[in-house]
């Protein structure tokens, strides 16, 4: 009973991770590529999203910082985590980028900044919701990974 | 960084032994040996700077039997092409930095050894003089990102058919 309990709310965790917008169809693409040789993969490639992600953010933060208006510079990085973003079907995140990348062009640098708080918020509350989301799939059990949500 | 996804994810799938000495049969692929007489299996290098693409171009070429050789950037797959006897493809990412898929490409054309090699290019932007160009340049193809599995199927049987 209680497996199953952990099952439900995982895919209730995803669920809800798809109808806010988090999360977008590739998240599936990912979660179709785990098998018995990697049952693990779409954890450890959500992993390397953050590692990448936080990386690429903390080189986006100071070029905004030491090189003021370099907006070519700043968009060439956002591209980067926009890609990245794309890659797991970090969809907020990914439209933030491109809301970026936009203002950017507009060489508009407090909108930029603005932006980026709010990427940066969003990479956040992706990174919180993803681990509980986890947690709780190591818990259930192997069953759980390979459900797409109801109403995908 | 290399990643050699061999553990795990080496071409047969799951290490079958005899799935791969069917696969080789049925395919008819003349496969060549190395100095030892062993057989070498035909690798894929896939070339990307970002580390979730190379984990998912990995996943992707493994699911359809490739063994996998993926490096971060366009230096260390010359280095490895040097190397590696029985490379059946490259798929790399078009924008890395220092030198490009663009780049990489010309230069495995430009090569007497290597230009017999398919390059699939990837990018996530979609900008069409970029794909003329790549496959003016002698691409086998150019993938948007993110790549499916239908995009390396496409891919995959058009390589057996070379």
């Amino acid at each position: 009973m209680e497996y199953s309990n952990l099952q439900r709310q995982a895919a209730s965790l995803k669920k809800s991770l798809f109808d806010q917008g988090y999360l977008d169809e590739q998240f599936c693409q990912i979660e179709y590529l785990q098998d018995e040789a990697s049952p693990n993969f779409t954890e450890e490639v959500v992993s390397l999203f953050f590692e990448n992600s936080t990386r690429l953010m903390t080189n986006i933060e100071q070029a905004m910082e030491k090189n003021p208006r370099d907006f070519s510079r700043w968009d060439v990085n956002m591209q980067q985590l926009k890609g990245s973003c794309s890659s797991i079907g970090a969809s907020r995140m990914k439209n933030e980028c491109t809301s970026f990348r936009n203002i950017c062009g507009d060489e508009n640098a407090e909108g930029c900044m603005r932006s980026f708080q709010n990427l940066k918020r969003e990479h956040g509350v992706l990174r919180q919701k993803l681990e509980s989301y986890f947690q709780v799939l190591r818990q259930a059990g192997p069953a759980v990974t390979a459900a797409r949500p109801r109403g995908m | 960084m290399e990643v050699t996804a061999a553990a795990g994810a080496c071409c047969r799938g799951r290490g079958d032994h005899h799935a791969g000495e069917e696969e080789r049969s049925s395919a008819k692929v003349v496969v060549p040996v190395g100095s030892d007489g062993a057989e070498v299996e035909p690798c894929v290098i896939a070339v990307d700077d970002s580390s979730v693409d190379r984990a998912l171009v990995t996943a992707l070429l493994r699911r359809s039997k490739y063994r996998v050789t993926a490096v971060d950037s366009g230096k260390r797959a010359l280095e490895i092409l040097g190397s590696e006897p029985n490379v059946s493809m490259i798929i790399t990412d078009y924008w890395m930095p220092e030198m490009t898929g663009y780049d990489l490409l010309k230069k495995v054309k430009e090569s007497s050894k290597l230009k017999q090699i398919p390059v699939v290019i990837m990018s996530s932007e979609n900008v069409p003089t970029r794909i003329t160009r790549c496959l003016e340049e002698g691409a086998e193809d150019f993938l948007l990102k993110p790549v499916r599995p239908s995009d390396i199927s496409r891919i995959t049987t058009r390589m057996l058919l070379h």
